[in-house]
């Protein structure tokens, strides 16, 4: 087996030097690491924000140099200047956000880029950029413009830039932590199939530990030390321990592992849905007919109904075209009807592309209706345009990313924008800011801060409580936990349950998730080439599977589990959805 | 609004000045200009409408795209015609009020400057409308290559190009939604005088800014991990040749500014 990184006992410490030059903080990001990675493996890298992840990968990449320790590429020793084109043309690296690794206007101009900088002769490179970007599927999109991809072809064309300079690994940091569920999917299938086909290493960093499933080797990674290092088999056994480390476990070990937990005998070492289907349907298999009784009384789960009959939000026949009269006309929206209770958390899902942005861009103004009418309370918001301000402080918007939008030089005065905005008095906008900030869980301590020093979990809690301290009536929320590590994502939806609970606001959610759906929202709306597909309750959405996947969605895992144990002949019901529910099912008749 | 400016714009179509190397066009668009500062007659300028009206028929593109693009410099166009009309002092005086006076010459300059500007922007606009930005700055950084010797950068001005015409329409995304994200906070862009207005735009300008600086941080590690390291040793995927078609465009407007230069001289 040949070796193709191997590092001992690396430490890397980043170093801040204040204005003066003069080292103000020193921080050691890894901690003596010691790898070593077989040629052709498929490795998993996991670990909250701050692990020590994504400077590891660098190092792999000669980006960045040990401070401490060794770090070889294939023999090559990252410290060697001699090495360096040489260990970069091995190991490529393929970044987090696609917008920012593509240097050409022209997809096939770009992946030449690598081959371009190696100084390959032209015609090798024409054949080389064929067969990569035949690699990842994308030939027909040779001619295009990047900017006009979606975030999956995107990725897909940064790992054929790649694989034209002919790697023997691949490193991707988190290359599907700004994809939607679709786009993910056409990543991981690549990565994998160039790992089984082509045998290019894979180190594969991410957060969502469904991907890492799929690795032949993952490591955990916790304050720059590796804390776990195994198959996924063992690692994701150890269901607390990852708990413990603030990191997620696939859905259907989490179900196996309580279940385990309310003492049925299960493996707790399961990861797929497809093991814990078998594994709970040998169980049951043999009591099958007995048991048919207690599943048909098993409790009904109550569904949190809201009583206010108050329409918060009424919107009818909302319709908008882009560049209308223009040959790039597009239907963004057609003929929208909806209403939207006082008080109720509604969940908005469909792919990318469907009118969810569109559609809430409407809700407070900043886009006008082609055709149709929204109402605000009972309040036409397009009659006075005067008062589309005030429209804006009753619903609030939380764009994606909404980080990036801060500008001021501590935390308390972002925070302030909004309210100052509305005239308000100095003692109130104070009384606010204090009030949002306590909301999303940020200590006093960091009211004097700059945003900018700030981690990106607590800068979005920041961005949030800057819409938050306007007290909107209803807060929108477009994607809010995009991006986060598990730990943050906890965190953010949390403090939204929080909010629904004590404020009694009405909650627009947008996601992709469809988990954080069933366990947040009253009601979910499906949207799907500007109209609106499917409503109703989670269970009733979540029931027309077919459906959704024909739209590209996706159930939630648990339901996939109950479906498949049906479809065995099982007979429980099909329409759970959250783990919780699906231990309170299963365990009667498993014990 | 942005949208209304064709000019810069490439209009991908088939036709033989699409084929052209980009070199050439480049080189062409200069004699043309040449040509057109030479010129000084009506016949001059009536072979001059002839020859361009030839290669707006030949480039294949519409002609109302490229009148599009004149509408935009409309303003520029019109002040300089008043300026002419206004103040050429003249002879003949068609109309006086005060100071001012309209003079026959000052009306014959101020067409002729009018139609030489129209004559400019249509031949440079045809350029780029022709040319894909990624063959206009290869063609560029090829027609610098001899200069590298005395300084100047060829290979980083031709880089720097091909990143700010990837990254315009990323940062005009950005820009649209950071500024619906503080309008949404109750931001007002549109009102008040213009110091108000100034200091409205910190809010969209320090998001906009900090995150140019990220996505050029992250760019350049990206084009590291590629290998990048300057143009030494860099060879091209598309290697531009100088075919007959190419010697063809080169002696007709070698042939224009000639005419031009005997015209005059005659």
């Amino acid at each position: 087996m040949m070796t193709m990184i191997a590092s001992s006992g690396l430490v890397y410490e980043y170093i801040r030097h204040n204005e003066a030059g003069h080292i103000e903080e020193k921080y050691q990001a890894l901690k003596g690491i010691d790898l070593d990675i077989t040629k052709g493996q498929f490795i998993a890298i996991v670990g909250h924000n701050g692990s020590g992840k994504s400077t590891l990968a660098k190092h792999m990449n000669a980006i960045l140099h040990p401070t401490e320790g060794t770090m070889w590429i294939k023999g090559m020793d990252t410290k060697d200047s001699h090495f360096l084109w040489d260990i970069r043309q091995t190991a490529g690296m393929v970044f987090q956000n696609p917008d920012n690794q593509i240097i050409a206007t022209i997809v096939e101009e770009d992946v030449a880029f690598g081959p371009e900088n190696l100084g390959i002769a032209p015609q090798e490179i024409r054949l080389r950029v064929n067969n990569a970007l035949a690699a990842v599927e994308m030939q027909e999109y040779m001619q295009h413009s990047p900017h006009l991809l979606s975030g999956g072809q995107k990725q897909r064309i940064a790992i054929a830039g790649v694989l034209a300079m002919k790697p023997e690994c691949i490193v991707l940091d988190e290359p599907t932590a700004m994809l939607d569920p679709s786009g993910r999917k056409e990543v991981i299938e690549t990565i994998y199939k160039l790992n089984k086909e082509e045998n290019i290493t894979i180190i594969l960093i991410t957060h969502y530990m469904e991907e890492a499933v799929q690795a032949d080797r993952v490591i955990v990674m916790e304050q720059g030390h590796i804390v776990l290092d195994g198959t996924p088999r063992e690692v994701f056994g150890q269901v607390q321990r990852i708990k413990e480390l603030g990191l997620d476990v696939p859905q259907a070990t989490e179900l196996a592992y309580q279940l385990q937990q309310e003492g049925v005998d299960l493996p707790s070492d399961l990861l797929s849905i497809k093991e814990v289907v078998k594994e709970i349907s040998l169980k049951m298999m043999p009591f099958q007919e007995t048991h048919i009784q207690t599943i048909q009384s098993a409790p009904e789960l109550e569904c949190s109904v809201n009583k206010a009959t108050e329409h918060s939000i009424k919107i009818c026949d909302l319709t908008h075209i882009y560049s209308a009269n223009t040959p790039f006309e597009k239907a963004a929206l057609q003929s929208i009807h909806l209403e939207i209770k006082k008080g109720e958390f509604l969940g908005l899902i469909g792919h990318t592309g469907s009118g969810k942005s569109t559609l809430i861009q409407h809700l407070n103004g900043l886009l006008l209706p082609t055709r149709g009418e929204i109402f605000i309370n009972g309040e036409n918001i397009h009659k006075d345009k005067s008062k589309l301000r005030q429209i804006r402080q009753k619903v609030g918007l939380v764009f994606q990313y909404p980080e990036h939008q801060l500008f001021e030089m501590t935390v308390f005065k972002d925070v302030a924008f909004g309210p100052e905005n509305m005239g308000l008095s100095k003692e109130e906008v104070k009384r606010r800011v204090q009030e949002a900030l306590y909301i999303v869980g940020l200590n006093e301590d960091l009211y004097e801060k700059s945003p900018f020093e700030l981690s990106g979990g607590q800068k979005r809690r920041v961005a949030i409580a800057g819409v938050l301290a306007m007290q909107p009536e209803v807060l929108i929320l477009d994607e809010p936990t995009a991006g986060l590590d598990p730990r943050g994502r906890d965190e953010i939806l949390g403090n939204i349950r929080k909010l629904h609970e004590a404020l009694g606001i009405t909650v627009i959610l947008v996601s992709h998730s469809m988990e954080d759906m069933a366990k947040l929202v009253d009601r979910v709306l499906v949207m799907d080439q500007g109209q609106i597909a499917l409503t109703g309750t989670p269970r009733q959405v979540f029931h027309h599977v077919d459906r959704l996947e024909a739209m590209g969605l996706a159930i939630p895992q648990i339901s996939y589990i109950m479906h498949a144990l049906s479809e065995l002949g099982i007979s429980v019901p099909t329409d759970l959805f959250t783990i919780k529910e699906a231990v309170k099912v299963l365990k009667p008749l498993l014990k | 609004m942005l949208r209304d400016i064709t000019i810069g714009q490439y209009y991908p179509v088939d036709s033989v000045l699409h084929k052209l190397d980009a070199r050439v066009k480049i080189l062409s668009t200069f004699l043309f200009i040449t040509a057109l500062f030479i010129v000084d007659s009506f016949v001059g300028y009536g072979i001059i409408f002839f020859f361009l009206w030839a290669v707006v028929y030949l480039s294949k593109v519409p002609s109302g795209f490229i009148f599009r693009g004149l509408r935009g410099i409309m303003a520029i166009i019109l002040i300089t015609v008043g300026i002419n009309v206004f103040m050429t002092p003249g002879e003949q005086i068609l109309w006086e009020f005060s100071f001012i006076k309209i003079s026959i010459e000052g009306i014959y300059a101020a067409g002729l400057i009018a139609t030489r500007l129209i004559f400019l922007i249509t031949g440079s606009s045809l350029l780029t409308l022709t040319t894909s930005p990624i063959q206009l700055t290869d063609g560029i950084e090829s027609l610098l290559g001899p200069f590298k010797r005395i300084g100047v950068p060829a290979h980083e001005i031709a880089m720097m190009m091909t990143i700010a015409l990837r990254f315009i329409p990323t940062l005009l995304e950005e820009t649209d939604k950071i500024m619906k994200a503080q309008m949404a906070r109750g931001a007002d862009f549109e009102t008040g005088g213009i110091i108000k207005r100034a200091r409205s735009l910190i809010p969209l300008l320090v998001p906009l800014f900090i995150s140019a600086f990220r996505r050029a941080d992250e760019l350049a590690m990206a084009m590291e991990a590629r290998c990048y390291r300057g143009g030494e040793n860099r060879t091209r995927m598309k290697q531009a040749v100088i075919q007959k078609r190419d010697h063809k465009a080169l002696a007709v407007m070698g042939l224009l500014v000639i005419m031009m230069i005997l015209l005059r001289i005659l």
